[in-house]
């Protein structure tokens, strides 16, 4: 615990004093590097305790695995059926792993008060906010993202479909990560959240589903797959404008 | 012009009395359109000359499809106001909602399966108008759910308000992309809800219904706001002086 205490706190140290004759436009700018410099911070830090307990990083990626291997015990080990159905396999697996590694992104920091503090520190939790969702994502999407080929060529994915599975699962993954901080921070403090955690993100989800499963298909079947690609891109770049946003907000609504 | 009249909804025992002198004014309109467009509907209109007389559920289906949405949307408004300016008032109008839009949500569901059943010889078909239904229970009940995991009442209003806005967000969004995904996987037989241009005669109940349901949504509301006012103020000194009379 000191770990996470000590690293929380040099997060938010006072920061070094600023050019006290400033104008405005300086201070602002002087702002805007403070709320940088905290959230490239956040970010460090979320990373550094990450790595210093593994079995978060490991577990939604024995998940992910875990739910791939149930299709083919549960279906038929028939290659090409497996085929058929291995978009919607992949992206329901990626889909309930990443919901399950959201209980990670807030439980702990909320435990301990560093979300409080995070929140009293004058930096913009906005920013905060993002800082840790992008850790979230790099700590789960990111690796789903790279073990997907796996789970793909264990249901017969052929290999040239490997490089369009990846960069669909990391884009989409993105906006799995915006949307799950929402619902993550809506419902701090409220025991045995699970379900209601994932009956507030799932439908909001869907979209994501939609577009990564049909960019999944048409990379199997060898088409190109850019339209369904940039439909997933531009709800990211949706998502990261307005879900660090909400999920400020949220946070605050929850510490109250 | 005033701003009065706005300023005075931030007041519960106003806003109690307000809608106990409307609810009438909503609820009568609603049960005589109501009872018009029955008639109309089920009685009056010709039978379809391709459906027959299985075309009639539209006259509750369709309104209650109709209001599902609207309410969420009247929903989100309310949760926002109540975001932005602090309008206690509007917390308990979001609040009062979302049984009733789910309701209306269950019902649409309920008769576009039906209606199904007839029409396309199967009582789900993964059409992108019930999907996106479906879905959308989903989110009243995920608020729901929101609101009743949060034993504060207040704490409750403002996150179910953020969830409420951040849905209205994405409705639309989930709308286009089950659409989006529909087309993909056109089904040979799927028909569309009332796409053929409509006869006069059918199409005046549907307008009726239409008003009428809006207007009992209203009434309903009206009511629930109220038990939601009495609830919140439970320990307010105006209480049980209004119950007295």
């Amino acid at each position: 615990m000191s770990a996470r205490v000590t690293s929380a706190a040099r997060a938010l140290a006072p920061e070094p004093a600023v050019g006290q004759g400033g104008a405005a436009a300086a201070s602002l700018g002087a702002d805007a590097a403070a709320a940088l410099r905290a959230a490239r911070l956040a970010l460090l830090r979320d990373l550094t305790l990450a790595f210093r307990q593994r079995s978060q990083l490991i577990q939604p990626l024995a998940f992910f695995a875990m739910v791939t291997l149930l299709f083919p015990l549960a279906i038929s080990p028939e290659l090409s059926r497996l085929r058929a159905i291995a978009p919607g396999v992949l992206w329901v697996a990626a889909l309930l792993a990443s919901l399950l590694a959201l209980e990670f992104l807030f439980r702990d920091d909320a435990h301990d008060g560093t979300l409080e503090q995070y929140a009293l520190s004058g930096q913009s939790l906005t920013w905060l906010m993002f800082a840790k969702t992008a850790a979230h994502w790099l700590l789960t999407g990111l690796p789903l993202a790279l073990m997907a080929p796996l789970a793909g060529l264990s249901l017969g994915v052929p290999v040239a479909a490997l490089p369009g599975i990846v960069v669909s699962v990391a884009v989409g993954s993105v906006t799995l990560s915006l949307i799950g901080s929402i619902g993550a921070a809506l419902t701090l403090g409220i025991k045995r959240s699970g379900t209601l955690l994932s009956l507030l993100t799932l439908p909001l989800s869907l979209p994501v589903l939609i577009f990564g499963a049909r960019a999944t298909e048409l990379a199997i079947n060898g088409a190109p797959l850019a339209a369904p690609l940039e439909l997933l891109a531009a709800l990211a770049v949706l998502g990261i404008t307005l879900a660090p946003l909400a999920a400020a907000a949220a946070v605050r609504i929850s510490l109250e | 012009m005033t701003w009065t009249w706005f300023h005075r909804l931030g007041s519960p025992p106003y806003v109690y009395a307000l809608a106990a002198r409307l609810t009438p004014w909503f609820a009568w309109p609603a049960a005589l359109l109501i009872a018009g467009g029955l008639a109309g509907g089920l009685v009056l209109a010709p039978p379809d000359y391709q459906q027959g007389d299985g075309f009639r559920i539209v006259y509750v289906h369709a309104p209650s499809a109709w209001m599902s949405l609207m309410v969420y949307m009247t929903m989100a408004i309310a949760a926002a106001v109540a975001l932005i300016w602090r309008i206690k008032v509007g917390h308990a109008v979001a609040a009062a909602c979302a049984p009733i839009g789910a309701s209306f949500t269950f019902v649409a569901l309920v008769t576009g399966a039906l209606y199904g059943a007839p029409m396309w010889g199967t009582y789900w078909e993964w059409d992108p108008r019930l999907t996106s239904e479906l879905i959308l229970l989903f989110l009243y009940l995920g608020y729901m759910g929101l609101r009743a995991g949060l034993e504060d009442t207040q704490r409750a209003d403002r996150a179910s308000a953020l969830l409420a806005v951040a849905g209205s967000v994405n409705v639309p969004i989930i709308h286009y992309s089950v659409t989006w995904w529909n087309s993909l996987h056109q089904a040979p037989t799927v028909m569309q809800f009332g796409k053929p241009k409509m006869a006069l005669a059918m199409l005046v109940p549907l307008l009726m219904m239409l008003a009428g349901f809006t207007l009992y949504f209203v009434a309903v509301l009206l009511v629930r706001l109220r038990g939601e006012v009495l609830s919140r103020e439970r320990a307010a000194s105006w209480i049980p002086e209004v119950l007295k009379t």
